[in-house]
């Protein structure tokens, strides 16, 4: 992990003669300057993020003024508008369709992942190949028909189509990621179990089950972060009942730059679930989004 | 691929369901049960994502415009033909070409820059990482709208605020809309390929570095002959599966800059919407998908070899 692993005998020396320890105290300066540069380099990175969540708390009087203002007063009146404004809607509809959409992909997925794994059918690759070629088609293609069948079948401005699509965008990576952490099971633990006389299912339950518990929470919450941020589909198949949070900020774009405390405040409520799902999901983001590849 | 199930043991009572010692002669009831688990899943995706492709290839051969729904009627080719010659739908998918490739490219240059920075011990690192990852998590609608308004905006935008000084006074979404999509992007997916290629550093052997440097390389040259080559399968992966992502982009187009002025900023996914839910020509817009996903096909068949490539565990670069 660290870079400080070097040998211990002071004896050693570089091929300028000079000791270990001579070395670490001569890097010391460019380390800590490396360490203040990488400090200045995130903050700056970050910042967009940081102005978004102050903007929030500001008058609008000193949302949008040039030069911007760092000093101000902070104040809740643009959540209380925010929420005068009918977020109430969108946030349930967001909540239900990540939360009912993400247990299908778990219920679909992991036993999916189950049989392509640690007990693989015929035909493991080619399965494995379609699930994962659905992820390479753009979306783009797919959406006409959508929206026609289900105008046709009545689902517009549904949540439940929501629910659907999403669990189908998302079940791929599931499909994968789950994989990967059932094939890092050792085989023989599900050959003991069942020599033991314990059936499938309890020894799934009771052996395989609690080892890949973690993949299973970090699968959820990679679903849940792409379900939340989700707009392409919701901005054609809802318009008021089935709105999302995504879809509910679109509403303020038209307010000609005069609400931008108001939007900012409603972009930090949008943002807040999911920043804080990758927050604790961040060390098997990486896991999740190359499906599984990469651990 | 398929791991075969090791020999059982003679001793291994027999059970109801006898299981055969070699994968091959799984019997038809044992091959069932396992497959059991896998065909919800499986039906669930073939009828939700291939379907809708089937009519899209179907509707791509009709004269369809929903204004006027009694003129449906076959047309063989003709939409693609109509593609084809559409001079902006070439513009349009010029600029999904130049929006992928160059947000790749950046966000993969920060991104090894970031990881760089991230691969050493040093005071508040995990804090740094939380940071360096927050933009990815963003909202996509909120992020685009963020740039669009408080960083953007030719009068009351902290860009212009900040290059005020050197004289900078530009409408960056007029007068440069797809770089300003291209460096929200940019922003956004940066963390991405950091967080690829930090797990590319970590995954390397730390004694083969240490030896090199002991025996006189310069970290110039470590870098170049160590470090770059053992990255190389990240940096790929990152590089595919940015683009897979990529070609999805709408948010940003839609909320930024409407694909405008005109289709400077445009992109498939932006465009096909365009045409299909505001200009109604569902016979078109479905052409252009499958133009769309016949073009993405290389990308796909590269990345499919990617991953496949790091499961099947052959890890050295090529």
């Amino acid at each position: 992990m660290t870079t400080d692993t070097r040998p211990t005998a002071p004896v050693e020396t570089s091929p300028e003669g000079l000791s270990h320890t001579e070395i670490r105290r001569r890097r010391h300066p460019r380390q800590a300057a490396l360490t203040v540069f990488t400090w200045i380099l995130a903050i700056g990175f970050f910042f967009p993020v940081l102005w978004m969540v102050l903007t929030a708390f500001k008058q609008e009087s000193d949302a949008a003024t040039n030069p911007p203002t760092f000093v101000f007063t902070p104040t809740l009146q643009q959540f209380r508008d925010v929420f005068d404004a009918g977020i109430a809607t969108p946030l349930l509809n967001s909540v239900f369709a990540t939360v009912v959409s993400t247990i299908l992909v778990l219920l679909l997925g992991v036993p999916a992942a189950f049989a392509l794994s640690l007990r693989p059918v015929r035909k493991t690759r080619d399965a494995l190949f379609f699930f994962i070629s659905t992820k390479m088609l753009p979306i783009v293609a797919a959406i006409i028909p959508l929206y026609v069948i289900v105008g046709e079948i009545g689902m517009l401005d549904n949540i439940w189509t929501l629910v659907i699509l999403y669990t189908a965008m998302n079940l791929p990576i599931a499909v994968w990621m789950m994989r990967s952490f059932f094939l890092e099971v050792p085989g023989e633990l599900l050959e003991a179990a069942s020599i033991d006389g314990a059936s499938l299912w309890t020894s799934v339950r009771e052996v395989i089950l609690p080892l890949v518990s973690p993949g299973i929470a970090a699968t959820a919450l990679i679903c849940v972060i792409f379900s939340w941020n989700e707009f392409f589909f919701a901005v054609n198949m809802t318009a008021v009942n089935a709105q999302t949070m995504p879809v509910f900020l679109t509403g303020f774009m038209s307010g000609q730059g005069l609400y931008w405390a108001q939007l900012s405040a409603a972009s930090v409520l949008a943002a807040l679930p999911v920043v804080i799902c990758g927050w604790i999901a961040q060390n098997k983001l990486v896991r999740g989004l190359s499906f599984g590849a990469i651990k | 691929m398929a791991t075969a199930a090791p020999p059982r043991a003679p001793e291994e009572p027999a059970g109801q369901e006898p299981l055969t010692s070699s994968r091959d002669h799984i019997s038809r009831a044992e091959g069932w049960r396992r497959r059991g688990p896998l065909l919800p899943a499986l039906i669930f995706m073939i009828v939700v994502t291939q379907v809708p492709f089937l009519f899209t290839l179907y509707y791509s051969t009709q004269s369809w415009n929903l204004v006027r729904p009694d003129s449906r009627s076959f047309v063989g080719l003709d939409n693609y033909v109509a593609v084809f010659r559409d001079n902006q739908f070439w513009r349009v998918t010029a600029n999904t070409v130049l929006l992928i490739v160059g947000t790749v490219l950046v966000s993969i240059v920060l991104g090894l820059l970031f990881a760089l920075l991230l691969d050493r011990k040093f005071l508040g690192r995990g804090v740094v990482r939380t940071l360096l990852i927050t933009p990815f998590l963003v909202t996509p609608v909120a992020a685009a709208l963020l740039w669009k308004t408080s960083l953007l905006s030719p009068t009351n935008g902290l860009v212009n605020w900040a290059l005020g000084p050197f004289g900078v006074e530009i409408d960056w979404l007029s007068e440069f809309p797809l770089m300003s999509v291209m460096a929200e992007l940019v922003w956004q997916w940066t963390p991405f390929m950091m967080l690829l290629i930090l797990a590319g550093l970590q995954s390397m052997p730390r004694d083969v570095q240490e030896a090199a440097r002991v025996d006189g390389a310069t970290s110039f040259r470590l870098f170049r002959e160590l470090t770059l080559p053992h990255l190389r399968r990240f940096i790929e992966l990152g590089a595919v599966l940015g683009a897979i992502y990529l070609v999805n982009t709408f948010d940003a187009v839609y909320m930024m800059t409407s694909g405008g002025p005109g289709v400077s900023s445009s992109n498939l996914s932006y465009y096909i919407y365009q045409r299909a839910f505001l200009g109604f020509d569902i016979g078109q817009a479905a052409a252009m998908g499958v133009v769309t996903v016949i073009g993405t096909i290389v990308v796909a068949s590269l990345a499919l070899r990617l991953i496949f490539k790091s499961f099947t565990g052959t890890e050295e670069p090529a």
